[in-house]
């Protein structure tokens, strides 16, 4: 929250103690909790979690948007100095789009279908009055060239459902990259692609972050997608962040028991017979106790667990895991049974 | 697995939009989008068919439940023709063969207590009804890991993982021989999708149900499946135990496939390949084999203009391609 803390790194985003909230229909329903992380300049932060832990309500805060029926309780976000919670509708628009932008999961839902895909690239160069006119047209097409798109001007002309789900998600990312963006906001951007094609796209977006130096917040529940794209590795469970590492320490030594389970269940072509070891029941939003989020579902859990908080300690190099009993969870080999 | 054969399909040749109008109305002969497809399940096995999307794994499934009339080709169950639409087979040909869907929140009905989705197939098979019909349902409740309070549940108050299981119950229901599999964990968490990938091991176990399981995941298929065919545009390019398909040699397609997917291994690099979209291909090729275009193996002209021929690589494994096997051998010799 302090200024202080907003000055002192060279983070291209700050993200501080950010919490969010929906409205259920008996009140408000916690989805973020006091989430604290920053991004560096070229770094890719990779953030992980089943589904409904709140990872994409937290990447999307990124842009100070905010879901109808939610609010934003508590916490900043300091972008440029700027905390983008506190920035009007109109001047978060300017940032939108232009400085931070998103790559979402699904390019058929984004684009517009009646519309020819080069005129929606232009339309986002102009909105942004980056360039307008025969100028606009010729920094489409570049930017079809450069997201790896074959022929350029004839893929513009042609309409969304006239191109492969790669192809949809190349010009959503040209469209991204219209602006002039520091960081990139991806949620599972090859989640509904072929494996074939995500390899591909993988390899473009690995390219395009390095040439233009961007930052990126890549949201994933695809832990071999993550192992290939992220430097350091978030994990979410039910709102909260357990364990932040980087990304070889985290494959080699992850430490909270979630972590530990949602890695082991990740199915491997390299060691098809290993028994998979399973993370036990399932998340309950409206269970959740005054401590620990996981600990209904932790092999370990004592007492306390349920009653006490876990703030996210630091235990290594970068590395910061929320669980007290860290140390005694690290010894036990393998994962909990 | 050497039990009978259960499912055998013998050049599967499906059609979208064919024989609806007479020759001479049509502007172009339609292509098909299952090719020569043949392939057999043996009773309690289960046969994964991989491929990418539009490679017709789930036209295929379709045309087992009898959803689709084949143009060519015929599907036998138990020694039976059964290459006829659903509405002319018999209702004991529907028991056996049971379908379960991608997408739990599509395929069950919402307005519905999960007793009454379990419950249909019951009275409908089985003419249960009463106390007979709710033993029952507690029963396959418990089979899939529920507490019997949730028959009085509706779709929406369960996860997705809970309705998925409602789904494989329902199937259950009728007392199958085969299940149809299509994508049915892809929807789901890692962490469910495991718990649900052990379900359905556990029911093959105890029941002898066989599996057609349409996937797009390796790692899981690799997992789950007794053996493994490998689909490119409507064609088999590999079939062969799960052993087999996943270690050299491979049909270059395979190949492709393996190293395209990403392991959870930091020291590993980016799955190899060009970052270039691929270019578009052409569906018409009708004389060669219909990975040409894209393989990266290609060894010339006779591609693109000649079927290739089915080698048999072992007496359970078989590879699509003009590349002789020994020679795709030493040129894998490498592990993925």
């Amino acid at each position: 929250m302090s200024d202080n803390t907003a000055k002192q790194a060279n983070a291209v985003v700050q993200v501080e103690a950010l919490t969010v909230d929906f409205w259920e229909r008996q009140g408000w329903l916690n989805v973020v909790n006091r989430v604290s992380f920053n991004i560096y300049p070229g770094e890719t932060l990779g953030l992980a979690g089943e589904s409904g832990c709140g990872k994409s309500t937290t990447g999307y805060a990124l842009f100070g948007y905010r879901r109808p029926g939610s609010r934003f309780r508590e916490g900043a976000i300091y972008f440029e100095g700027r905390d983008l919670l506190t920035q009007s509708e109109t001047e978060l628009r300017a940032i939108r789009g232009d400085q931070i932008c998103l790559v979402p999961q699904n390019p058929a839902t984004t684009l517009t279908p009646s519309m020819r895909v080069g005129q929606q690239v232009v339309e986002a160069l102009e909105a942004h009055h980056i360039c307008s006119g025969r100028e606009a047209d010729e920094r489409t097409i570049d930017l079809f060239a450069q997201v790896g798109l074959p022929q350029p001007k004839a893929i513009a002309k042609r309409y969304p459902f006239q191109l492969s789900g790669g192809q949809q998600q190349r010009v959503v990312v040209a469209m991204a990259l219209a602006g002039n963006p520091k960081l990139v906001v991806m949620d599972e951007p090859t989640t509904a692609l072929d494996v074939t094609t995500q390899a591909r796209i993988l390899k473009l977006l690995a390219r395009l972050q390095a040439e233009r130096g961007l930052s990126a917040l890549y949201i994933t529940h695809n832990l071999g997608v993550m192992a290939q794209v992220a430097d350091r590795v978030a994990v979410m469970y039910a709102g909260e962040l357990v364990e932040v590492a980087p990304t070889a320490e985290f494959f080699r030594n992850p430490l909270h028991p979630y972590t530990r389970g949602l890695i082991a269940a990740v199915p491997r072509l390299s060691a098809p017979n290993e028994s998979k070891v399973k993370l036990r029941g399932l998340l309950r939003r409206e269970e959740l106790p005054q401590g620990c989020r996981f600990a209904p579902r932790c092999p370990f859990a004592q007492s306390e667990c349920f009653t006490q908080p876990q703030p996210l300690i630091t235990v290594g190099q970068d590395h910061q895991v929320a669980c007290w009993l860290w140390q005694s969870v690290a010894e036990k080999q393998g994962v909990a049974e | 697995m050497t039990n009978a054969t259960l499912l055998d399909v013998q050049k599967l040749e499906i059609t979208y939009g064919a024989s609806q109008l007479p020759r001479f109305a049509q502007r172009r002969k339609p292509q098909p989008t299952v090719r020569e497809v043949s392939f057999a399940v043996a009773a309690g096995e289960t046969l994964a068919l991989v491929g990418e999307s539009g490679s017709g794994k789930t036209t295929i499934a379709r045309a087992v439940a009898g959803l689709l009339a084949p143009s060519q080709g015929q599907i036998r169950f138990e020694n039976q023709d059964i290459t006829v639409p659903i509405e002319r087979r018999s209702r004991d040909l529907h028991r056996q063969i049971q379908f379960i869907f991608q997408n739990p929140d599509a395929s069950l009905n919402p307005r519905q207590r999960i007793a009454d989705i379990i419950g249909r197939p019951l009275e409908f098979f089985f003419g249960l009804s009463g106390s007979a019909k709710k033993r029952r349902i507690e029963e396959l409740l418990e089979a899939v890991h529920l507490a019997s309070s949730y028959a009085r549940r509706f779709p929406s108050q369960l996860s997705g993982g809970e309705r998925q299981r409602v789904a494989i119950a329902q199937a259950l229901a009728a007392e199958p021989k085969l299940a149809l599999c299509d994508e049915i964990v892809s929807a789901l968490d890692v962490s469910v999708q495991a718990t649900i990938l052990d379900l359905l091991k556990e029911l093959q176990a105890e029941r002898g149900i066989a599996y057609l399981f349409i996937a797009h995941d390796l790692a899981v298929v690799r997992w789950l499946a007794h053996r493994v065919g490998v689909l490119y545009r409507g064609q088999l390019m590999e079939i062969g135990t799960s052993e087999e398909v996943f270690s050299p040699p491979y049909h270059p397609y395979t190949e492709m496939l393996l190293q395209s997917v990403p392991e959870p291994d930091p020291n590993l690099p980016l799955p190899a390949g060009d970052e270039r979209a691929a270019e578009p291909t052409d569906a018409g090729s009708r004389q060669g084999c219909p990975f040409a275009s894209r393989c990266p193996r290609k060894v010339g002209t006779i591609c693109e203009q000649e079927r290739p021929p089915w080698q048999t690589v072992g007496p359970t494994h078989a590879i699509y391609c003009h590349i002789p096997v020994a020679q795709l051998a030493t040129m894998q010799n490498v592990s993925p």
